[in-house]
């Protein structure tokens, strides 16, 4: 065990420095001087150019100014925005907002998905099963952009259920509606993946001793079938991180949610290159602890892993 | 030893003598005929399915319409636009209505179709070229060249690909056209297409009819070009139908974020994005286009579920 957590760690060092690399070498490609965009329509005088340049590192080569970047991220320090406040703090402001978005989300696509799926894969080619097949290809084919205007014009301008822009603070309330639109994206996904993994577990020999020992259904469903059946279901979560982070950019966007989301997409349309690199490197740093923490769950779980070459 | 009455010649254990045993599966597999394959089977199942066929029309109105939009509509897309019908409902020749430049919809729609397909099919090009190539070397040739392919495979999958061409994008944001977004696009896409087509070849590198081949002394790169990737390439095609599909909904979220084709481009991405700001007084404007785009995006959906049936016998038999 100790032995494959050391090599599964291990492999993740070259992506770490190979996706910070890349990240950095696009941003580092973007057109413009940040400097002068800096003072807008005034031109700055030639000194305070001069200084701002070296204090951010911009007159050094492209790969000494990597390196910088990447000392400051093992320092735990992501730099300064151009606005003069360091991006760990708004990484502070913002990430707790897009964690309550992205868990009301997941949590909305387990108990919507989880149950659509369980009841599709039970009741295998009737009504339900078919009318659920046709709905998610339906919302897999619709952007989510196009998905979040819908809603908010619906529950948000029409119906007045929902506020169409998160107050200040984001309330947890504010939240459920970009929650939901959020989910739309995964949620046909989902619903499949329970569905097959709900069938197949329902043909297994446990299941079939359960019955004849005269166990319930309502034992056998949620116990035996349910429980066995998640375990794909929670995968799919891990790797589909990136959907739900490419959704958090969009729904904020259109939400004007306070998040991670909405600060790069801001960031990127300034040119603010350090946010900008800062904010993606996070995603995707979390984004590979995510998955690294699943797979050694995997192999905790499951020995075929461990022992496999 | 006494010869055992029930004991065929030659054989040192019993079996039963032909007339009382019952037909075999092998006895009734008809000679005469083609033989049948991966191929033949998936056609068979593919052609009785409706599912295929509605697709196939639908993509088929599609691309007739990206090609020859002036057959739908005389209307100029771009040219005969008036502010006076700014948000307009729909009068006569003007089917669906004008949008907040006072342009035809109905025509802006029909001219977008190219714009969508296109970034769709470069997408999906390189998507299948980049995918296929780290894909069958890593798969087939195993080792270093399989640690150091799928590392980089690794690299790119870990960034999400939309917020990549966002970056890449707007580094590129003077020179955007739908080549550079499907670049953009495409070169962080091609890892999922990469890892199915790895492990599809790890699969079926082991079959006997690969040992036969190196026992003949056929060389390696022949062996996988000639033997391997014909018969792992089914999962590639199912998943690249599917890529086509992401890639036409990556393209109009690009648009839709501002980093996408230049606002002078007619695109259905453009057109959701522009008529953003008047959800409330005028949400045909936005919707109609994206119900054009929906339909695109679920017809090739569509079509590679049929395909996936077809082709994934796993997924047949859990049916």
């Amino acid at each position: 065990m100790a032995g494959y957590i050391v090599r599964r760690v291990l492999q993740v060092i070259p992506v770490l420095l190979g996706t910070t690399f890349l990240i950095y070498f696009m941003v580092f490609a973007m057109p413009g001087d940040p400097i002068i965009a800096l003072f807008g329509e005034k031109t700055p005088p030639p000194a305070v150019v001069e200084q701002l340049r070296e204090r951010y590192h911009l007159d050094q080569p492209f790969i000494v100014q990597y390196l910088y970047f990447l000392g400051g991220i093992f320092r735990g320090d992501l730099g300064t925005s151009f606005s003069g406040q360091p991006v760990t703090e708004i990484l502070a402001q913002t990430f707790p907002v897009t964690l309550r978005l992205a868990a009301l989300s997941v949590f909305f696509l387990m108990v919507a998905g989880v149950s659509v799926g369980l009841v599709s894969g039970l009741r295998k080619g009737g009504i339900f099963d078919a009318s659920a097949l046709v709905v998610s290809l339906i919302l897999i084919s619709v952007p989510i952009f196009v998905v979040g205007f819908v809603a908010q014009l619906i529950f948000g301008i029409q119906l007045g259920w929902f506020r169409t822009t998160v107050g200040t603070g984001a309330p947890t309330q504010d939240l459920i509606l970009p929650a939901l639109v959020l989910a739309t994206g995964s949620f046909a996904m989902i619903v499949r993946l329970t569905r097959a993994s709900v069938i197949e577990t329902s043909g297994l020999d446990f299941v079939r001793t359960a019955a004849s020992k005269g166990l319930s259904r309502k034992r056998i469903v949620p116990v035996h079938i349910l429980r066995n059946s998640l375990i794909p279901v929670v995968t799919y979560l891990a790797v589909d991180f990136g959907t739900l982070m490419v959704g958090a950019v969009v729904t904020e966007g259109i939400f004007n949610v306070p998040g991670v989301g909405r600060t790069v997409y801001q960031a990127i349309i300034r040119g603010e290159n350090p946010t900008v690199v800062a904010f993606v490197t996070v995603m995707v740093l979390i984004y590979l602890v995510v998955n690294l923490l699943i797979d050694l769950f995997y192999a905790v779980l499951d020995p075929r892993i461990r022992y496999a070459k | 030893m006494p010869s055992n009455a029930r004991t065929r010649p030659n054989q040192q254990h019993y079996v039963a003598p032909v007339d009382e045993t019952p037909l075999l599966a092998v006895d009734s597999v008809k000679t005469e005929g083609k033989p049948s394959n991966l191929w033949t089977d998936a056609w068979a199942d593919v052609r009785r399915r409706p599912m295929f066929w509605i697709s196939l029309a639908l993509i088929l109105i599609v691309v007739i319409v990206a090609l020859f939009p002036t057959w739908f509509t005389q209307v100029p897309p771009n040219n005969d636009c008036q502010l006076a019908n700014s948000n307009g409902a729909p009068t006569e020749g003007h089917p669906l209505g004008f949008t907040k430049q006072g342009c035809d919809i109905y025509s802006r729609i029909v001219h977008g179709a190219s714009t969508s397909l296109s970034v769709g099919l470069i997408v999906t090009f390189l998507v299948a070229f980049l995918g296929i190539v780290f894909g069958a070397f890593s798969g087939f040739y195993g080792g270093w060249i399989d640690s150091v392919l799928s590392r980089i495979g690794d690299i790119f999958f870990s960034i999400p690909y939309i917020l990549a061409a966002v970056v890449v994008m707007s580094v590129l944001s003077r020179y955007a056209n739908v080549w550079v977004i499907s670049l953009a696009i495409g070169l962080f896409a091609w890892p999922a297409t990469a890892r199915v087509l790895r492990a599809e070849i790890l699969r079926v590198k082991n079959s006997d009819f690969v040992m036969a081949a190196t026992a003949l002394g056929v060389s390696r790169f022949r062996i996988l070009l000639r033997h391997v990737l014909p018969n792992s390439i089914a999962p590639v095609i199912v998943i690249t139908t599917l890529s086509l599909a992401s890639a036409i909904v990556a393209e109009a979220t690009l648009s839709f974020l501002g980093v996408g084709l230049p606002s002078d481009t007619m695109s259905w991405g453009n057109d959701i994005s522009q008529a953003q700001t008047d959800l409330r007084t005028a949400p045909q404007v936005l919707i109609l286009p994206s119900i054009a785009l929906s339909i695109t995006v679920l017809s090739f959906i569509m079509l590679g579920e049929a395909l996936r049936d077809a082709l994934d016998p796993k997924a047949r038999a859990q049916r």
